[in-house]
């Protein structure tokens, strides 16, 4: 068997095992109810954006230095893909914080800072479709991923430095934070089942982003002989 | 809603985002495959 099959079932049973762990192992949480079970999912679709954004810096980074348009394909399919991830998380946020706190959304700094990252990587996709040169393309959005991976420490220390009206962080947020275990194992399976996905999907957009390239080669090369045939009949015509 | 349904929507919607995305790249893949194999066979017609 393949290795990408064997890859898909694993994440699919982890995907099972880990949705039914977050609806029917973890215990109900004292105030919230059951609504603080999206939680789970909401997390680690945050753990699994902050992965694809780290992999477009290191990227872009790597492209910077290299020149190798293996890491501009990297880039750009790891932005897609942290795009993807980030959605969920805010998609998912107003669907907790609606029966919570009786808004969708509010403008506080860990929601502002995280809707500013998802605008920012939105614009690194528009910027790459609007310029036509490959090298000019690849260089510029590199210069333009690294300013946009800026934002990713500050959305995390948001809710540490400022009061916001998003959670204070249940992990890694000082002695008054923590998870019950049962809670704590969930949560982590969720991330690994969620990651697991984001790594799935982001191996087959980089095949995406690879085949363009061969496609762009394989479209110069036939130009270039369409060219040398129309100067050959030239040629031939002069002659 | 109640709790449950924003909990169902929540669910609903990662997956659907998840496999709505999966499904476009497997399209977008699908028809890159296409064009590739026709310029191959064109360029290696000539």
């Amino acid at each position: 068997m393949k290795v990408r099959t064997i890859g898909t079932i694993v994440v699919a049973l982890l995907i099972f095992a880990a949705g039914y762990a977050a609806l029917f192992i973890a215990p109900e949480e004292r105030t919230m109810g059951m609504i603080q079970r999206i939680f789970y999912m909401h997390v680690a679709a945050w753990t699994s954006m902050y992965i694809a954004f780290i992999t477009v810096f290191y990227a872009n980074v790597r492209y910077l230095i290299s020149h190798d348009r293996k890491y501009d394909a990297l880039g750009v399919s790891a932005a897609e893909v942290g795009v993807v991830c980030c959605t969920v998380g805010l998609t998912t946020g107003p669907l907790w914080a609606k029966p919570v706190w009786g808004i969708w959304w509010t403008w506080d700094a860990r929601l502002t800072s995280t809707f500013v990252l998802w605008l920012l990587y939105i614009s690194y996709l528009i910027l790459r479709g609007l310029l036509e040169d490959p090298e000019k393309k690849a260089t510029l959005s590199a210069v333009f991923g690294i300013f946009a991976s800026l934002d990713m420490p500050l959305v995390y220390v948001s809710n540490r430095l400022w009061r916001t009206q998003h959670p204070q962080p249940v992990i890694l947020g000082g002695e008054s934070s923590g998870l019950q275990a049962t809670m704590a194992y969930t949560l982590v399976f969720c991330m690994v089942a969620i990651c697991g996905v984001m790594i799935l999907v982001l191996r087959d957009r980089y095949q995406l982003e690879l085949m363009r390239n061969e496609l762009a080669e394989l479209r110069f090369a036939a130009d270039r002989r369409e060219a040398a045939g129309s100067v050959g009949n030239l040629g031939t015509a002069r002659g | 809603m109640s709790n449950f349904q924003f909990l169902l929507t929540a669910w609903i919607v990662v997956w659907a985002i998840f496999f709505g995305y999966e499904l476009s790249v497997a399209s977008r893949i699908s028809t890159l495959r296409r064009d590739i194999e026709d310029l191959k066979r064109q360029l290696g017609e000539e």
